[in-house]
């Protein structure tokens, strides 16, 4: 298939950007998006240009490092997909495709396509872990949990990171991603001892790079997993708990360093 | 716009900083989950009033020459008596509708800037929306063309400043000498046509903004914001309509 590319290109963090145009004129229908912009690549190499820089690591669509913004639409037109696992056949002949980078204050361009998401790293360093003794593992069967939780915190585990979300919110929000951490430890019991400094530690650090949430739904549409946005609701809920429940103490002291 | 990739950490551009600890009220404002559990329950007061509003108006279509209106009115003023005294009651809610707008127009516009801050470049190429609808996209604009409304509805049938045949204490007889000006009515019906849009997004808003979700309610949320939307709009948008057409007079 014959495809006309506009891909944004933006040499690094401080250059200004714009879109060029390339031509692909044997798209192959099997190819999935990245595997057409790896031969888009090739030929850019091979007539001496500077290849199209893009993320890119397991192309299995779980790994979350890809992403692109695909004719107006995080990862392309097809719901629950990664940019790795659109396939070229959800595109016609002739189609001229617009590519362009997630755009947020907090997700700054690299270069091309690639943005540094660090900011979600920042998130999770926050409170996106659980403490556990180490040594001797336990039996597994001594920590049951209800079938109904564990379903739940699974939904929400299955986020990858990809950061489809905030580039889907009008308002640069990634309440989807911060919420399904929250959900997904917050859920199980082995998330309990930190189940409310975490809520307070993480959607702080949150709102230090990234916009708030006006219940639009976008995020939850642009989702590769399709985590939904009950888990935005369950924080908003865990967060004002937080707050509320040990008013002084709990919003603060008992964070240690927060 | 310089994304720093080397250093001990990396440095990430922040949209604004972390507050000091203050009483923790404050500090849950500070916070943009914060403000929106705030414009959650004030919009819930302010929908209160709309409904009580829209319901106490409907009086007119007693179509008594205004007896019943303009008694309710007085008894509005009344309300609580002898327990509480003239017009206190009155001043009190007036007090709290007023507290609500203020705080609900103060967080929205924080927040409105703070994601200004948030997505300072838009996409170039254009983008698409999958599921944020028309009245939620346009919630700031509705917001302020309502709140606008509000100011000239309180000069015309509050103050009476905007209507020449004003005449204080008779509710009935200003509400028809101002609806018979067909801009004004035009006015209004447009205002309460984006009053609905408001809602819609705003009465299903609300319920995520506090974390009111469960499976058991989940479904009904649009459903209320809709039918509660569709309602306001229908009982306020019927009476310059029926006062245009000589329904009420």
């Amino acid at each position: 298939m014959k495809l006309t590319l506009r891909v944004w290109r933006q040499k690094g963090p401080s250059d200004e950007g714009r879109f060029e145009t390339y031509d692909v004129p044997d798209a192959n229908e099997h190819m999935s998006f990245l595997e057409m912009l790896d031969v888009v690549n090739e030929s850019l190499i091979a007539d001496n240009h500077d290849p199209i820089a893009f993320d890119h690591d397991c192309r299995e669509g779980i790994c979350g490092m890809c992403g692109i913004v695909i004719n107006g639409r995080p990862h392309g037109p097809k719901k629950h997909t990664t940019t790795c696992q659109l396939h070229m056949r959800n595109f016609s002949d002739g189609d001229e495709i617009t590519v362009e980078p997630w755009r947020a204050n907090a997700f700054p361009v690299v270069k091309d396509l690639v943005v540094n998401r660090s900011a979600f790293d920042r998130i999770i360093e926050a409170g996106g872990y659980v403490s556990a003794a180490t040594g001797s593992a336990p039996e597994a069967n001594s920590l049951p949990v209800p079938k109904a939780d564990a379903d739940l915190a699974m939904d929400a585990a299955a986020c990858i990171g990809c950061g489809a979300c905030v580039a889907a919110c009008p308002n640069g929000a990634a309440q989807l991603f911060t919420s399904a951490k929250v959900g997904h430890l917050g859920l199980l019991p082995q998330g309990q001892a930190e189940r409310w400094s975490r809520v307070v530690a993480m959607v702080e650090r949150m709102e230090e790079f990234f916009g708030s949430c006006t219940n639009y739904g976008e995020c939850e549409q642009a989702c590769p997993k399709g985590i939904s946005v009950n888990f935005i609701a369950r924080m908003n809920r865990e967060y004002l708990k937080a707050k509320f429940k040990d008013g002084r103490k709990l919003a603060r002291g008992a964070l240690g360093d927060e | 716009m310089q994304a720093e990739t080397s250093g001990r950490r990396n440095a990430v551009l922040t949209v604004r900083s972390r507050s000091q600890p203050r009483f923790w009220l404050l500090e849950l404002y500070d916070s943009a989950i914060g403000k929106k559990a705030v414009m959650a329950v004030t919009g819930i007061v302010l929908l209160g009033f709309v409904f009580m509003h829209m319901t106490g108006n409907l009086k007119v279509y007693y179509n008594d020459g205004g007896e019943r209106l303009d008694h309710y009115s007085e008894w509005l003023r009344d309300a609580g008596q002898p327990g509480i005294p003239h017009e206190w009651l009155l001043w009190g809610v007036r007090g709290l509708l007023a507290a609500s707008l203020v705080l609900h127009i103060h967080a929205a516009t924080s927040l409105t800037m703070l994601n200004r801050r948030a997505r300072p470049i838009g996409y170039q190429g254009g983008r698409k929306y999958a599921a944020a609808n028309y009245a939620a996209r346009t919630m700031r604009w509705s917001g302020v063309i309502v709140a606008a409304f509000v100011v000239f509805h309180l000069l015309d049938l509050t103050l009476g400043t905007t209507n020449p045949d004003f005449e204080s204490g008779r509710p009935y007889h200003n509400l028809v000498a101002s609806f018979e000006r067909e801009p004004v009515a035009a006015a209004y019906i447009v205002a309460n046509l984006l009053l609905g849009m408001h809602i819609y997004h705003g009465a299903w808003s609300l319920f995520q903004s506090l974390g009111l979700n469960h499976p058991r309610f989940n479904h009904w949320r649009r459903g209320f914001a809709a039918l509660f939307a569709a309602a306001i709009v229908a009982g306020n948008v019927s009476i310059p309509i029926a006062v245009l057409t000589g329904v009420i007079d």
